[in-house]
């Protein structure tokens, strides 16, 4: 069984259609990288398969639930990191991440060792205590990343989880995303081509809200002739962005 | 235990701004100091303590609704509500959890204003705390403005509405400042179909122990709360399916 499975997913915003008839399948355990430039319909995927919009036609199955008819069972297998940081401002780190296991149905002993796992495992110990308003924006993102975990939800959506980082911390920040691969089904949207190159098992290519290419980096620079993978990816987005 | 635990935070994010505490506690407290001084020094009964702490009680609970307004705009600015709407929350978990916390905290400030309004004369006898159960339905109706407010608008927003014109509207329409009667007219005609002057009067006619003149004018801030708090879930719920979030 795949983890997501979409059939003729569609969202139309009035007469524009942001998705267009995406059928896309991603494995138990595989990265998928969602890459497109502005507007190609990554975020609007990603919200649609979290249930935070209804598609306009077509549906999608996550570990076999519709969005559509399940959408509370999706959601109980499923976290995300949204773009911006979405923590709470006035409550401390550990706070934050054991209110979230809680309104994951975590009682408070359990809420309280995932939280001290959790705060281990991302290396949160010297900020726990800080109130998240006060954290560097490499931190907030960490602790978005850690709340997204202590569900120990199956899939899990990474929509541009690095933007704006410096360096160090973007690398830190891979780091923790490799150790998850293999355990977790994880859908990640990004600008940036090098980070969805070293992460991802498979890439997507969405243009204009249509799914242009699907593979591993290797498969689509050959697909596309291109020797470097921002080639490919330039070759596939761009053949859209011409006829605007 | 999901709604519960959203409360928690939410009373937490509340309670840790001190701009609330300046606002909510300390603005109506500082008008009560006042208002009662003018009062000691001029010959006509204008603020009596048993008009003027209800009154204040009344607008100090305005506060409510820029707190749950801010917060819930906030939220929504900030991403925090599109994690919490991909998460496994129910609409009713949402609604109990934003508006839960704030019931205590408009009646912990209604006793505060009257704890205070003690040192300057009210008397203290079980009419407060029947006033206090009076303000309850006025306390559901302001956080009920601030879930709409929050539903629709973003925080600053919220600010001007509920913390400028809200404020203002409660303070001048409630009878607070002045009896609505000096000013007459449609001032006062307006005043009386609105709910705040309703919410005055039943906790003032509770303080003095005018128990008959209570429910009339509650049943006013009632309907109000009730029709509110019934806008602002359906405007909710909306947001919640909607692709605004």
């Amino acid at each position: 069984m795949n983890a997501i499975e979409t059939v003729d997913l569609t969202k139309q915003f009035g007469e524009r259609i942001a998705v267009d008839k995406l059928n896309l399948s991603v494995k138990q355990g595989e990265l998928l990288a969602l890459l497109g430039v502005n507007g190609a319909g990554k975020t609007t995927v990603i919200k649609m398969l979290a249930g935070l919009s209804r598609p306009t036609s077509g549906d999608a199955f996550l570990l076999a639930d519709s969005v559509i008819t399940k959408p509370l069972a999706v959601k109980s297998k499923i976290n995300l990191s949204p773009q911006e940081t979405a923590v709470a401002p006035n409550l401390t780190v550990k706070e934050n991440l054991e209110t979230i296991a809680c309104l994951y149905g975590s009682n408070r002993k359990e809420a309280r060792n995932k939280t001290e796992a959790m705060v281990k495992s991302f290396g949160l110990s010297e900020i726990a205590r800080d109130r998240a308003k006060t954290l560097s924006g490499g931190w907030q993102r960490r602790l978005s990343i850690a709340m997204a975990l202590i569900s120990d939800p199956q899939i899990l959506f990474l929509d541009e989880p690095t933007l704006g980082l410096d360096v160090i911390a973007r690398r830190e920040l891979w780091g923790v995303i490799e150790k998850l691969k293999g355990r977790i089904t994880m859908i990640l949207t990004t600008h940036y081509l090098e980070e969805a190159e070293a992460l991802s098992d498979r890439i997507a290519i969405m243009a204009k809200g249509r799914l242009k290419a699907v593979g591993t980096a290797a498969e689509l620079m050959s697909g596309t002739k291109t020797e470097k993978f921002e080639a490919a990816f330039i070759a596939l987005a761009a053949e859209s962005e011409v006829g605007r | 235990m999901k709604a519960a635990a959203f409360a928690a935070r939410n009373r937490k994010e509340i309670l840790r701004d001190p701009l609330n505490f300046a606002f909510g506690i300390g603005f109506p407290l500082v008008i009560l100091f006042l208002l009662s001084a003018i009062q000691a020094n001029i010959p006509i009964s204008l603020f009596t303590i048993e008009k003027l702490a209800p009154g204040l009680a009344v607008f100090g609970l305005a506060f409510i609704a820029l707190f749950s307004g801010t917060l819930i705009a906030k939220d929504r600015g900030s991403s925090f509500l599109m994690r919490l709407f991909a998460s496994p929350l129910s609409a009713a978990d949402f609604i109990l959890g934003y508006t839960l916390p704030l019931l205590p905290m408009a009646i912990a400030q209604s006793a505060i204003g009257f704890g205070v309004a003690a040192f300057l004369g009210l008397p203290i006898n079980a009419n407060v705390l029947l006033a206090l159960l009076v303000l309850i339905p006025a306390a559901v109706l302001f956080i009920a403005i601030g879930l709409l407010a929050g539903s629709l608008l973003t925080d600053k927003q919220v600010g001007g509405i509920c913390g400028a014109l809200l404020t203002n509207l409660t303070a001048w329409l409630s009878g607070t400042w002045f009896d609505l009667n000096l000013v007459g007219g449609m001032f006062k005609i307006v005043a009386y179909v609105l709910p705040f002057v309703h919410a005055t009067e039943a906790a003032k006619a509770a303080v003095v122990g005018d128990y008959a003149s209570i429910l009339p004018h509650l049943w006013w801030v009632i309907g109000y709360a009730v029709a509110v708090l019934a806008l602002a879930i359906i405007v909710f719920r909306q947001r919640m399916s909607s692709d605004a979030v």
